[in-house]
């Protein structure tokens, strides 16, 4: 390929406070490729899209459209030069017909207004060229994911888009869905445009990309022809780093079962899933974002419903939907979402502490002030909480801090099993150390400690052993010896069942 | 910092509440003497009612817009039993009950079928007055038994009974809210129901009987209401939720939930008082009185939320700067 890519990254960077999201990395799109874009989860690939969709503006490096530099001072401009984004989940406005949502702003007019036999007719013309079949004239309320996509992509045509970037749209795509949107793509690349294909699936991206590109922590790792390497290089390419001595889980005794999870069945959401967690164990639940591992653990907690199935603590078969019975079983919950989930950002920290602990600080009716700063106190020493007063509001610590606060309300209350939902993000090095050291001394103790994460090193550093969700199911339960970056990585990505 | 914010809205509506009480006793002719005061404490009685159980639907995020029409129903329904012959002793508490079930229809929408309560109450705000006038036409029942109709306007030394039952009640209230797991998860869940709901709280149990109490409330308000004026009548209370929302939010409430103290609006129940009370012996004329007590309210939700807009006036947001 020795013509001029239409659209490039040369040396790009761009950093978020102090996290630096993408570190000069390079990429280029040519006219009738179709590029995948692969990286683990937080590698950079969501930056590079905004990007080059114009949302972001790097700090540094160039975007080159057609080999002249551009800049891009917000999505707009992005759009003007031929840059078009298809989200897993587009937003039409449901209440109007396709061809409305396809030419919202940019309707054909004629003397008295909209035309729209002519738009109806633009539209039609469309997905003649997609060669898909839909209705102009039906509203976008009620149309699958799939077909929204499809109005998504004709609109981006209607614009003359000459570079697509499609953003894990096969994630939500029954089997059909996802070779119909390919069949698109394909035509889409022998008309001349350049497609940017993002997907966690890598059977897809050999079966559809010509070139990929792999980041790895933010950084440039390589671009590669799809017919001279295979899915087990890739997977090298996206996880190959060292494993550093930050995780230390202690060796211990693994005691009586006290988790116990029988074949939970959420339709739609996850199927089938079984698994036993014992006291003194740490047992990771890993796979990529999507697969479900959340909405496991809140099943389990009882924020959301289960279908079918069962969950057992201590022997005790546990009341369905219903986070009181859970935590009278035993359980705690660190959730995924901190500032939403795991804390009430107005309140104090010994308020915030106390909350799932408020039969614990009663006194008869009244709640007494002094037991409830004692929790907090005490929790705050053990847990080494920086704040300068317990009664002020949570949302002035740290990331960190509002962790390890999360964490007092819930070991505050003596848990036998412990589920954290991904325990270490956004929080700073010295703080992740800690709360894993917290983690290997609670397993120490006898507590149950079920662990959801995406960061590998961390899975393979702290899991007695490491259960691997994909696409709602479990794929593969792994000792701490067969747990390996690859083995992982692989059960993750759908590719072999260990 | 939000904590000191609302101490010091507190302390501003006490300064403004002895400010208005020592105006109005040098400037006022007949404000400062204690059949006055007593009569501008019997007078706020039904507001400050309704108001200590709204503070908690208010400070739990929801509303209840439909207190007053709570009050009316509950009035006619004691004056169609006191008519059908019944003795108040037995009318009482049906009429409590039925302030109850008000409170329980609104609890269940909000609740189960998961509805705004702003716009639950809309609706149940003309639905109990549209049932109150089915039960009890334009008629008036006046004929009450004297009994009542005294203790309701009685008073010891210059505070009337019925305060009395109110600063009882209020003590209640403000424990239950400041000193009690339930308070503490009101506050929690009006700031974050989702935490809240994530940390074992019962957010459906609570708001349901949150909404229930503001029923029973209500209709304890019309009690007094009625033996008061010796009348029951369908359009008893009009519009007093509008005065009950506003000592609320004058009070310090937070209109968006999970801040707010009982205190607080006690003292705004009573600075609306005394400033109605003043303007009339004032000989203000009725409709400058609502635009006074308007101006208050919307100073009242203005002033916390100034602060805010001014900063993000001044400040330019993310986007702003990435795109200059």
């Amino acid at each position: 390929m020795d013509q001029t890519p239409v659209l490039s990254l040369s040396q790009v960077s761009k950093a978020f406070g102090a996290v630096r999201a993408v570190r000069e990395v390079s990429l280029e799109l040519h006219p009738g490729e179709v590029h995948a874009l692969a990286g683990e989860n937080g590698a950079g690939k969501s930056t590079i899209v905004k990007i080059l969709s114009g949302v972001h503006r790097p700090d540094s490096g160039r975007i080159l459209l057609d080999g002249e530099p551009v800049e891009f001072a917000g999505p707009g401009d992005a759009q003007q030069a031929g840059v078009a984004v298809i989200y897993q989940e587009p937003t039409l406005f449901p209440d109007l017909s396709v061809m409305e949502n396809i030419f919202m702003g940019r309707q054909p007019r004629s003397r008295f207004g909209i035309d729209r036999r002519a738009m109806r007719a633009a539209a039609a013309d469309l997905f003649a060229r997609l060669g898909v079949r839909l209705d102009p004239d039906q509203p976008a309320r009620g149309l699958s994911i799939a077909d929204q996509q499809l109005v998504e992509i004709a609109k981006a045509l209607s614009r003359r888009a000459r570079v697509l970037i499609m953003d894990e749209p096969t994630a939500a795509l029954s089997g059909n869905e996802v070779a119909r949107l390919f069949g698109v793509a394909t035509t889409l690349r022998e008309q001349g445009c350049a497609l940017l294909f993002i997907s966690h699936r890598l059977e897809e991206m050999f079966e559809l990309c010509t070139r990929v590109t792999t980041l790895r922590d933010g950084a440039y790792v390589a671009t590669d022809l799809i017919a001279d390497i295979t899915p087990d290089d890739l997977v090298r390419r996206m996880v190959g780093r060292e494993l550093d001595a930050l995780f230390p889980k202690q060796e211990t005794a693994a005691g009586e079962v006290a988790l116990k999870v029988g074949r939970l069945t959420r339709e739609g959401v996850f199927t089938d899933v079984s698994f036993e967690v014992r006291r003194g164990e740490i047992v990771a639940l890993a796979g990529l974002v999507g697969a479900g591992r959340s909405e496991v653990a809140r099943a389990i907690f009882g924020i959301d419903r289960w279908d079918a199935g069962s969950v057992e603590v201590d022997g005790r078969r546990l009341r369905p939907a219903s986070p009181t019975a859970a935590m009278a079983a035993g359980l705690a919950l660190v959730p995924e979402d901190r500032r939403q989930q795991g804390l009430v950002m107005d309140l104090s920290i010994e308020r915030n502490i106390g909350l799932a602990g408020l039969a614990a600080v009663r006194r008869g009716p009244l709640v007494s002030r002094a037991a409830e700063r004692r929790r907090a106190a005490d929790w705050a020493v053990r847990l080494r909480l920086k704040y300068a007063r317990l009664a002020d509001p949570v949302n002035v610590l740290s990331g960190g801090n509002q962790q390890k606060v999360v964490l007092a309300k819930w070991l505050a209350r003596g848990p036998s099993v412990l589920i954290v939902d991904e325990p270490t993000r956004g929080i700073d090095v010295g703080t992740k150390a800690e709360v894993h050291r917290l983690l290997s001394e609670l397993a120490g103790s006898g507590v149950a400690v079920l662990m959801i994460s995406s960061e590998l090193p961390e899975v393979l550093g702290m899991a007695d052993r490491v259960l691997v969700m994909h696409e709602g199911r479990l794929a593969a339960e792994l000792s701490r010896a067969e747990a390996t970056e690859e083995s992982v990585m692989a059960a993750a990505t759908g590719r072999s069942a260990a | 910092m939000r904590l000191e914010m609302v101490r010091r809205w507190e302390g501003l509506i006490f300064v403004l509440l002895v400010g208005v009480c020592v105006w109005a006793s040098l400037g006022v002719d007949g404000f400062a003497n204690g059949s006055n005061v007593s009569f501008l404490l019997l007078d706020t009685t039904e507001i400050a009612l309704m108001a200590l159980t709204m503070t908690l639907v208010i400070v739990a995020a929801e509303i209840d817009l439909s207190v007053a029409s709570t009050l009316g129903l509950s009035c006619a329904v004691l004056g169609w039993l006191w008519n059908a012959g019944l003795s108040i002793e037995m009318i009482m508490p049906i009429c409590l009950l039925v302030g109850a079930l008000c409170g329980a229809v609104n609890g269940l929408l909000v609740t189960r079928l998961g509805l705004p309560s702003l716009a639950v109450t809309i609706g149940t705000f003309a639905l109990f007055r549209g049932l109150a006038y089915v039960i009890l036409g334009d008629q008036a029942v006046a004929d009450l038994p004297p009994a009542y109709t005294g203790l309701a306007t009685a008073s010891i030394g210059p505070v009337p009974v019925a305060t009395v039952l109110v600063a009882v009640l209020a003590v209640v209230a403000a424990v239950v809210l400041h000193a009690t797991g339930v308070g503490r998860a009101v506050f929690a869940l009006g700031s974050n129901e989702e935490a809240a709901y994530f940390s074992g709280v019962r957010v459906k149990r609570i708001k349901f009987w949150l909404f229930v109490a503001t029923g029973v409330m209500a209709s304890l308000a019309s009690l007094v209401y009625t033996f008061r004026y010796a009348s029951a009548r369908a359009d008893n209370g009009m519009g007093l939720e509008l005065a009950v929302v506003a000592a609320v939010l004058l009070g310090g409430v937070s209109i968006f939930g999970g801040r707010g103290t009982l205190p607080g609006v006690l003292m705004a129940v009573l600075l609306l008082g005394v400033v109605r009370n003043a303007l009339i012996l004032a000989d203000v004329a009725n409709e400058v009185l609502n635009f006074v007590t308007g101006l208050l309210l919307v100073a009242s939700v203005l002033a916390p939320n100034l602060g805010a807009v001014w900063r993000r006036r001044t400040t330019p947001s993310v986007e702003g700067k990435s795109a200059s």
